[in-house]
């Protein structure tokens, strides 16, 4: 099988270590991987922020971009609702068409490749936050969880709140900074409380925003994208 | 107490509607002081989590949820596609059990009327059933200003009355409130407005619930008028339906010589048969009940019982604007059970007053903007209130896909475009002080949309690597002043790609 990554702008720019894990993990589990170096933004900020206008050219580069492709597969829970959710609504037959042939990873783990058990190996304890577009526009559901419970060496702690938004929201963060940072401090002290030496989610703008509020506060526990705990293996860890 | 006083007191000192003293703040500005604010960060997340559970456990005792939740919304969009037509049946359907129907194309005019028919009646003070149409029109007020005193009857908001204070929640106009601070209110102000708070009044909700009872029963008792809201009006028969948790309502509905009713033209249904469907949403949704305690259906004077005169005041302050948006009028099939206001991690942490209006959290994010406009800083900031987390869609009992509506709220915001105002069609300029985002929007867009030049940027990123700093200046402090940005890495993903896998694909 040959699929599309679409690694999203941030991961390209601040998260590449997120998209060379996805890349390691689908290739182990025998999927060859394209990277059309084409692709850059799906236009979420824009078309999030109001602005439609900007968004609709990004929208069409996706799909002129991933036309070809039967799966496009993203580590961004928020940047596959975008197209998947969004694309239609923007009067952009070609965007519309490639809308529903994106997966968010872990989806596409579970449902086109129903795998469960990746052959992962992460000796630490790890906290579980889903996702608002993961887990309400997606509909992961508990997709994730059954990853993360057959990783060897790995403690799943609960997360008070989880459902709760961690208060990102894209320029939310920046246009509502007050409560923003109120939202983040709620999510970061669950945490914290869930005793787990990570916080994993399917998202790195969330994780970014959660795991900033972590070390500002001068806490141990780290962000780390699913990916890159699916993608590790005994010879990772030493 | 001396007369001045006595005016001063009639007087609500604040007003979301009518004449603001101040401009009013934009939503993030308003919000600070309560996230600021650690008792009323404790009274909020207390009381809307409390709620929340329960609201849960009430919907998933329902087998076929998912399906009355759809008829809801199916009711109200055929009703809304067709309003006119329902709206003339129910105007038919009140004169023909004796009600006289008056119809009010904005504030102004509702208010006139009302305080035109109360004068009428000779009287100078009236009772109150809770009502959002009244509290957005701002009727207290305009009454106050033709010296009729209006007495708000429900527990929450005889609260917010007699602590000068404004609601801040749909169904829990007091929510900001705890019992200590209630005791306090009652005792320093019930005296002002009628019967004094027994003394040595505590702080149970049994003493607080009996200190309001014998206060507001002499105004029941002596009430010429009542003004109320209603939850439906069932188009068929002309029956207004209100539900209520204490009595009071009925009381209203029953007790005194004339009734004027103040209702939005969307709140019409049908037949009774449609009412049947949302009397199972509207309770559970709203506070966790089977069936609410009081349900009062009303259609018309009789001989001898109950009101002999009835007035009902058809209010569209901005709903007919509101319908002629395809994505925005969703919004007119808000049953007001407030669902979306306790989930809301943004109200629980901003509260009800940022939001400026009768309307707070996410219903209000959407319906204020579209029944005001967008012309006020407050205004267009108001769309933005939101991290789009969509738990209020989940939980609306009438599928109001909220997230979609405050991203169409934002495109008008920071676009502009034709919309209907007043009536009429008209270009709406793109919000002020949004050009310095505009100019970022498109120069991203620009960029992202040529391969060169973001792999330029990218690599201009990753190549000035050891000057980002970790806090940010200027706009960037909204980020960096409460969270630490990621490092920036060695090279960008797509760099990684080409060097190790060459520039196929
Ligand atoms: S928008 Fe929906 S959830 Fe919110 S108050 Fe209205 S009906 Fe209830």
């Amino acid at each position: 099988m040959r699929v599309a990554l679409f690694v999203t702008c941030v991961n390209d720019t601040l998260y590449p270590h997120t998209g060379r894990a996805v890349v390691t993990l689908l290739e182990r589990l025998g999927v060859a991987v394209d990277f059309p170096l084409a692709q850059s933004c799906c236009g979420q900020v824009q078309f999030n922020t109001g602005y439609r206008r900007e968004t609709r050219p990004l929208a069409r580069r996706y799909a002129d971009v991933f036309a070809g492709y039967e799966y496009v597969v993203t580590p961004s829970g928020s940047c596959a609702a975008m197209v998947r959710d969004n694309y239609p609504r923007l009067g952009e037959p070609a965007a519309a068409a490639v809308a529903p042939r994106t997966y968010e990873l872990t989806e596409f783990l579970t449902d086109v490749l129903k795998v469960t058990d990746v052959g992962a190996y992460y000796p630490y304890t790890v906290t579980y936050h889903p996702t608002c577009h993961g887990l309400r526009m997606l509909g992961l559901g508990d997709r994730p969880r059954q990853l993360l419970t057959h990783v060897k060496g790995l403690t799943l702690r609960e997360l008070e709140g989880a459902d709760e938004c961690c208060g990102f929201g894209g320029t939310f963060a920046l246009k509502n900074p007050a409560v923003s940072a109120a939202m983040g401090a709620d999510k970061a002290r669950h945490v914290e409380e869930s005793g787990a030496q990570a916080v994993c989610a399917a998202d790195n703008s969330c994780l970014m925003h959660i795991g900033g509020t972590l070390a500002r506060r001068g806490s141990p526990v780290r962000p780390v994208h699913i990916a890159e705990i699916l993608a590790s293996t005994e010879g990772d860890v030493r | 107490m001396t007369g001045a006083r006595e005016g001063e007191r009639a007087r609500a000192p604040r007003t979301f509607l009518g004449m603001p003293r101040t401009r009013p703040a934009a939503f993030p500005q308003a919000a600070v002081a309560a996230t600021e604010d650690a008792t009323l960060r404790g009274n909020l997340t207390h009381a809307t989590h409390t709620i929340r559970g329960k609201r849960a456990a009430a919907v998933a005792e329902l087998p076929d949820w998912d399906r009355l939740r759809a008829a809801g919304a199916a009711i109200k969009d055929d009703t809304l596609r067709h309003l006119d037509r329902y709206l003339e049946q129910l105007e038919a359907a009140v004169t023909a059990a004796g009600g006289h129907v008056h119809w009010a194309v904005d504030a102004a005019e509702a208010n006139a009327i009302v305080t035109r028919l109360v004068r009428e009646t000779g009287a100078d003070e009236v009772v109150k059933v809770k009502s959002m149409a009244t509290q957005e029109i701002g009727l207290n007020e305009a009454l106050a200003e033709a010296g009729i005193r209006a007495y708000e009857t429900d527990l929450a908001e005889l609260i917010v009355q007699l602590g000068d204070d404004l609601p801040s929640h749909i169904l829990v106009p007091a929510i900001h409130k705890n019992r200590g601070e209630i005791r306090d209110i009652f005792r320093d102000r019930m005296a002002d407005w009628g019967r004094p708070a027994p003394a040595g009044l505590g702080d149970r909700p049994a003493e607080l619930a009996e200190a309001a009872r014998l206060h507001l029963r002499e105004k029941f008792l002596g009430a010429k008028v009542a003004v109320s809201g209603a939850n439906f009006m069932v188009a068929e028969s002309g029956t207004m339906v209100v539900l209520e948790s204490e009595g009071n309502g009925r009381m209203c509905l029953t007790l005194p010589e004339t009734l004027i009713s103040v209702v939005g033209i969307e709140k019409v249904v049908p037949t009774w048969r449609d009412l049947e469907v949302f009397l199972q949403l509207l309770p559970r949704s709203s506070t966790a009940e089977r069936m609410n305690p009081y349900t009062s259906t009303w259609s018309g004077p009789a001989e001898d019982d109950g009101p002999r005169d009835f007035h009902l005041v058809l209010l569209d302050n901005g709903r007919t604007d509101t319908l002629s948006d395809q994505v925005g009028r969703q919004a007119l099939r808000c049953i007001r059970c407030s669902a979306c206001l306790n989930v809301c991690p943004v109200y629980e942490r901003a509260g009800g007053h940022a939001y400026g209006s009768a309307y707070p959290g996410p219903i209000g994010a959407i319906l204020t903007p579209q029944l005001r406009g967008t012309a006020s800083a407050l205004d267009a900031s108001l769309p933005y209130a939101s991290t789009l987390c969509g738990a209020c869609y989940e939980v609306c009992p009438v599928a109001i896909d909220i997230p979609e509506v405050l991203v169409h709220l934002r495109t008008r915001v920071a676009e502009g475009g034709t919309y209907t105002v007043r009536g009429t069609k008209a270009v709406i300029k793109p919000a002020k002080g949004h050009a310095a985002e505009r100019a970022a929007m498109r120069a991203a867009r620009w960029t992202m949309d040529r391969p060169r030049a973001y792999g330029a940027a990218l690599r201009a990123t990753t190549g000035t690597r050891r000057l980002h700093p970790r806090r940010l200046p200027g706009p960037g402090k909204a980020w960096s002043a409460t969270r630490d940005l990621p490092p920036v890495p060695q090279e960008p993903f797509r760099a990684w790609w080409r060097r190790t896998r060459g520039a196929g694909s």
